[in-house]
């Protein structure tokens, strides 16, 4: 009998105490808990209820209307050109930005001295703040007033119209984005490269593959992870830029004839400047499925064993 | 490869361009120092350095803009945001990693998945959340979206995990409370991934734009960002100002990052290549 409670004793303090720290546990959950629920999880839910409703914020009447919103914006030319340009954004500038990136991380991998200030200095712009550096290359892609034309003539070309050409404006967009994610790109791939095990690439060596043949067989393959992480990470930047086309096209909100206009400059303009939350919450549904569809396709593309 | 010799010309090649390349990509920057510091006779002279370089434009910009007052906005609300996300979100990886529960796995997995909900589908329900709060234009209201964030949680549970649990158990056996716990014992051993934590909130908060401009009314709660955007109404389009104000917004930025440089970019790595 009394061994039995000695036993036991133990036992049922220890209930007692995990008890205890999982009372603690859901102590310290509950405010964030709260948190996530009250200002991520149910306004994501609302903005799919929004997006079947007429809702417009200024009239309290907001009729269910089923698909109506998604078929207006079927039926918009500039929810298609916003959707374009969004896509063109990601096919321009990520390859831009990867192929650049690691081309510097390489060559900072094979030199010594500086590395750290080269690498800083290409860092920069990614910490600037983004309406500072909008406001820095609009002046710069100036037709009249700029640098860039000035130089560009000096060297005897013709001026370019950039922000004011519908042809030049959105590659003048992705060129100032590649220049701010640029320094990012670099840190993560010079990352990747010194994550590559040394052994493979001498021993590669001592198999007598050099130059482009090594790069190709051997370091492109096993940098493979930091290239999903980089593709994955800047379709999803790209797929919501805003920022930048808004402050570096202000006056005409998405350039001239709508041709740096990107989908979430197209749901703010839809949503806070014309008022019709329904149709703006439809576009962000939209956009919420691309982004998931992108990053499941991509990571099971790019994530494929690599066979050697 | 390390024993490459100095004359090599592949490595001269490889300054060359590194070099080149920075040049570039620090144009923007030496312009806009330059043309601040241009008087308004100069600001449109194809000239890259002023003739007379004033200072001018950084006085009319923090004197007769409310320049001020949007900085001090901003760092307020970086500030606060900063503090609650690096007590929450410590807090939270840290009960996920180290205390026993039911439905451990579940919160874990539902937070994460809040990770998939890009900002923009929730800026209409917050912002009619926020009108029939009387959230609007202040701010808590420019502030609530971000006080605890999903990204850090995760990134301070993974290294919560590596504390080792006989640490923990040695407090207890202290008399340690379970706040104390993580208080005293588990957070000063996960320090370096605090530390970019908090940076990278900082510098969102006083990056951020969407909701700011969405939230903000009037130009005395102007955020730093929302002020510059809205800048030209203010100082007349005249771009000697308006490069004054850019600098005055990137300057600091940039004195942070000198100073935390290899804290930044190892913060980098490390939330990058653990994703």
């Amino acid at each position: 009998m009394a061994t039995q409670v000695a036993a036991a004793r133990p036992l049922r303090r220890g209930l007692r105490i995990g008890q205890q720290r999982a009372l603690w546990a859901y102590l310290f959950l509950a405010v964030p808990l709260l948190f996530f629920a009250g200002i991520r999880i149910l306004p994501a839910i609302s903005s799919l209820y929004i997006s079947v409703h007429e809702w417009n914020i200024v009239s309290p009447n907001r009729p269910y209307v089923g698909g109506a919103n998604f078929q207006t914006l079927a039926a918009d030319p500039r929810f298609a050109r916003a959707a374009i340009n969004t896509v063109r954004y990601v096919l321009v500038g990520i390859p831009a930005q990867m192929v650049l990136g690691l081309g510097l991380a390489l060559l900072l991998q094979r030199i010594v001295r500086f590395r750290g200030l080269f690498r800083a200095l290409y860092f920069m712009p990614f910490i600037t703040p983004i309406v500072a550096a909008s406001w820095v290359w609009q002046w710069m892609y100036s037709v009249h007033l700029g640098p860039l034309n000035k130089i560009l003539q000096a060297v005897g070309l013709p001026a370019q119209g950039f922000l004011r050409d519908p042809g030049q404006a959105l590659y003048a967009v992705a060129a100032m984005v590649v220049w701010q994610y640029l320094g990012f790109q670099v840190v993560i791939f010079l990352a990747g490269l010194e994550a590559i095990p040394r052994v493979y690439l001498e021993a590669a060596e001592v198999d007598g593959a050099t130059g482009w043949r090594l790069f190709w067989r051997i370091t492109l393959p096993l940098l493979n992870p930091t290239l999903v992480f980089s593709a994955v990470y800047s379709t999803i930047v790209y797929l919501q830029l805003f920022t930048q086309v808004l402050n570096m096209t202000f006056q005409d909100q998405g350039g001239p004839l709508a041709s740096t206009l990107t989908l979430v400059l197209y749901v703010y303009q839809l949503g806070f400047q014309r008022f019709k939350m329904g149709e703006a919450a439809a576009a962000t549904a939209i956009l919420f499925v691309v982004i998931l569809a992108i990053t499941l396709l991509q990571m099971r593309i790019l994530s494929k064993p690599v066979e050697y | 490869m390390a024993g490459r010799a100095r004359g090599d010309p592949r490595v001269v090649l490889s300054y060359l361009i590194l070099a080149a390349g920075s040049l570039v990509v620090a144009f923007p920057f030496f312009w806009m120092v330059a043309s601040s510091l241009k008087p308004l006779a100069e600001i449109f002279d194809v000239r890259f350095l002023p003739t007379q370089p004033t200072i001018e434009n950084y006085a009319e910009v923090l004197t007769r803009t409310q320049f001020p007052r949007w900085f001090a906005n901003s760092l307020i609300i970086a500030a606060i945001t900063t503090v609650s996300v690096a007590f929450f979100d410590a807090l939270v990886g840290y009960a996920l990693a180290k205390l026993q529960f039911p439905g451990r796995g579940l919160i874990f997995v539902l937070i994460l998945a809040t990770l998939m909900i890009p900002t923009e589908m929730l800026v209409i329900p917050w912002y009619i959340m926020s009108s029939a709060n009387g959230w609007i234009n202040t701010y808590w209201g420019i502030m609530f979206p971000g006080l605890i964030t999903a990204f850090g949680i995760f990134l301070i549970r993974q290294f919560m995990s590596g504390v080792p649990d006989e640490l923990l158990d040695a407090g207890r056996i202290d008399g340690v409370g379970e706040f104390g716990l993580f208080w005293r014992i588990a957070l000063p051993q996960v320090k370096p991934a605090m530390a970019a934590l908090c940076i990278f909130t900082f510098l969102g908060n006083w990056n951020a734009f969407l909701w700011p401009m969405i939230v903000i009314q009037t130009p005395n709660m102007r955020t730093l960002p929302v002020g510059l955007a809205l800048f030209s109404g203010e100082a007349g389009s005249s771009w000697n100002l308006i490069m004054a104000g850019s600098a005055l917004a990137i300057i600091p930025v940039l004195l942070v990052f000198l100073v935390l440089q290899r804290q930044i970019i190892e913060g980098i790595v490390l939330t990058g290549l653990r994703n």
